[in-house]
């Protein structure tokens, strides 16, 4: 099973809640992996410190333009619908960052010039932390498209057991590839305003994506009822609510598990655990 | 006209907050939202919408069915798995259909497809709003639920922003940023004449200070970093001053942890209007360093790119 772990803001505890929960399914004896979506900002691994057994470029393809035969007739660059290339002066400009990779270019020239070459966007990591699987992707810094490097991701995950999988916060492009290859999700937020406000986004990607969520209150008690009260209305599952404590954001500023100093924390996971694997049809999706 | 940009790699760290403080310290500033795709400066900010636009930023393709030969020649060219046989078993007719969640426009389908039977549509993927607001004109914006073509909705609120203010003789264009750093963030830093990291002193907000802070100075943006809630871990902190010492990139301002800066947002307020308490003076006093290198931004040198390491990694 794929669990999805969003919430549409930044900063509420999705990956602590992925992290934790992996750990927890583990010490059950459940096979479980933790996977690091959020390719632009990957946090997970601080918590986990993996051992990192397998090691992967992630390329995308980039047109090359063979100068001999290229007639510069411009046919290339009207067709690329991203401005990646532009025939200026008897030649054709390259602008690898806005290129999809889609290869029309190619399928545009009538010489054959353009072929494809190879484009880094990232890498992916993989390996283990004690029993739980591990895996990561990382942005290369400077690029823009995280989508490539998240399609790829998807094939790290493990078939087997319990899969967590750490989203990109917000409701784009990146967040909508990854929860596609998602059963389930949980939505973690936090009780304010700007919380209500993203994760009502969080829920309508998820909706029109046809995947069942559930919330999460993370630290609950800081601000009002808004969060619970919309979760009622629009038949959420709201799976737990962890209170608002410092010892639980010191223990994170240090890279260490808010279990491990808040049994209080531990508990809660574990019921986040038993609630959230178990078979989808149980699961409030509406 | 001087353009600020509120980043932080990390999300959660608290952008929108000192982006309201600064919006409302600021005299004669047009503000932006450029975290379209969950923006929330609009609670704080209350504004009155004078102008609502729609934002077309990609295109879809499209089958006609009835030109259709079924040939498949465009689901074998499509690289997003973007095309499959219309309805899921079509029998004899195999006429392709297009999943718009997976296109991405790129129209190489099209111009293999032998019958013409592939147009490419515009399609609205968002809005975006020119408001006042009580800190002054704001421009904002929606992008559609799962939509795409953020980074250019970025830009195009950009570009309003600025010429806004150069219509209004505004001198700061001030922009709330999104977490990350793929397009929109790159669309909303790239050019500015100042990046004000906000970040906290945990592990992580450490590990994507670095990576936010090496994406800047490849683009040559200034920055300045801000420490927020630095009182959570003040070992980390330090670390973090230490390190932004060696970047060359100054430190702004530390902002302790504050109760009243979930009290603010409570209230639909900036901390600033609402608190005279220590993460408002902390804010104030943030406002008042990074206002005045504004006013001399480009006066330094922005960090040059680390370079050689592809990867900035743990800390």
């Amino acid at each position: 099973m794929r669990i999805a772990v969003a919430s549409g803001k930044g900063g509420t505890g999705k990956t602590t809640v992925a992290v934790s929960l992996a750990v927890e399914l583990a010490s059950r004896g459940e096979r479980s992996s933790y996977i690091d979506f959020d390719v632009e900002a990957p946090n997970g691994h601080i918590f986990l410190s993996p051992r990192i057994e397998k090691s992967f470029a992630v390329d995308v393809p980039v047109p090359a333009v063979d100068a001999e035969t290229c007639t510069a007739c411009g046919r290339c660059s009207d067709a690329c619908e991203f401005n990646a290339l532009a025939c200026v002066g008897g030649r054709v400009m390259l602008f690898p960052e806005m290129c999809h990779g889609c290869g029309a270019c190619a399928l545009a020239c009538p010489e054959n010039a353009v072929t494809e070459a190879r484009r880094r966007v990232g890498t992916i990591e993989a390996g283990h932390s004690g029993p739980v699987a591990f895996a990561e992707g990382r942005l290369k810094l400077g690029e823009a498209m995280a989508t490539p490097l998240i399609r790829e991701l998807h094939r790290h995950v493990p078939y087997d057991g319990v899969a967590l999988m750490d989203c990109p916060p917000g409701t784009s492009c990146p967040v909508v590839e990854t929860m596609r290859g998602a059963d389930r999700g949980i939505l973690v937020t936090e009780p304010t305003p700007f919380g209500l406000s993203d994760l009502k986004l969080a829920v309508e990607t998820a909706r029109r994506l046809d995947l069942p969520v559930g919330v999460v209150i993370n630290r609950s008690g800081i601000g009002n009822s808004d969060v619970s009260d919309y979760c009622r209305r629009e038949g959420l599952a709201v799976y737990a609510a962890i209170p608002d404590d410092r010892s639980v954001a010191e223990a994170y500023s240090r890279g260490d598990l808010p279990s491990f100093v808040l049994p209080e924390y531990g508990r809660i996971i574990g019921k986040l655990a038993d609630a959230v694997v178990r078979p989808a049809a149980e699961v409030t999706s509406s | 006209v001087r353009e600020l940009v509120v980043v932080s790699g990390k999300g959660g760290t608290g952008k929108t907050s000192v982006a309201a403080s600064f919006a409302v310290l600021a005299e004669r500033a047009v503000i932006a939202d450029c975290d379209v795709d969950a923006a929330d400066l609009h609670l704080v900010l209350d504004p009155s919408i004078q102008q609502t636009e729609t934002f077309s930023g990609g295109k879809k393709a499209r089958v006609d069915p009835g030109r259709c030969s079924g040939c498949g020649r465009c689901e074998e060219v499509c690289r997003f798995s973007a095309i499959s046989i219309r309805g899921a078993s079509a029998g004899r007719s195999r006429t392709r259909e297009v999943d718009e969640q997976r296109c991405e426009g790129c129209g190489a389908c099209r111009l293999v497809c032998p019958s013409g039977a592939i147009e490419l549509r515009s399609v609205i993927n968002g809005e975006w709003f020119v408001s006042d607001s009580r800190a002054g004109t704001f421009v904002h914006a929606r992008l559609g639920i799962a939509e795409d073509n953020s980074g250019k909705l970025v830009t195009l609120v950009r570009n309003e922003a600025r010429r806004m203010a150069a219509a209004s003789g505004a001198e700061i264009v001030l922009i709330d940023g999104s977490p990350g750093i793929g397009c929109p963030v790159i669309a909303s830093i790239t050019g500015a004449d100042l990046a004000l990291i906000v970040t906290e002193p945990t592990r992580s907000g450490m590990h994507d200070l670095k990576r936010i802070a090496e994406v800047a100075a490849r683009l040559g943006t200034p920055t300045m970093v801000c420490l927020n809630k630095w009182d959570l871990n003040p070992d980390v902190a330090a670390e973090m001053e230490e390190w932004c010492k060696g970047n060359g990139t100054p430190v702004a301002g530390r902002v302790p942890y504050d109760r009243s800066v979930t009290d603010a947002q409570m209230a639909a307020l900036a901390v600033v209007e609402h608190s005279s308490g220590p993460a408002a003076v902390a804010v104030r006093a943030l406002w008042s360093s990074v206002s005045d290198a504004l006013g001399s931004a480009r006066a330094w040198d922005a960090p040059r790119s680390v370079g050689t390491s592809e990867e900035v990694g743990p800390a």
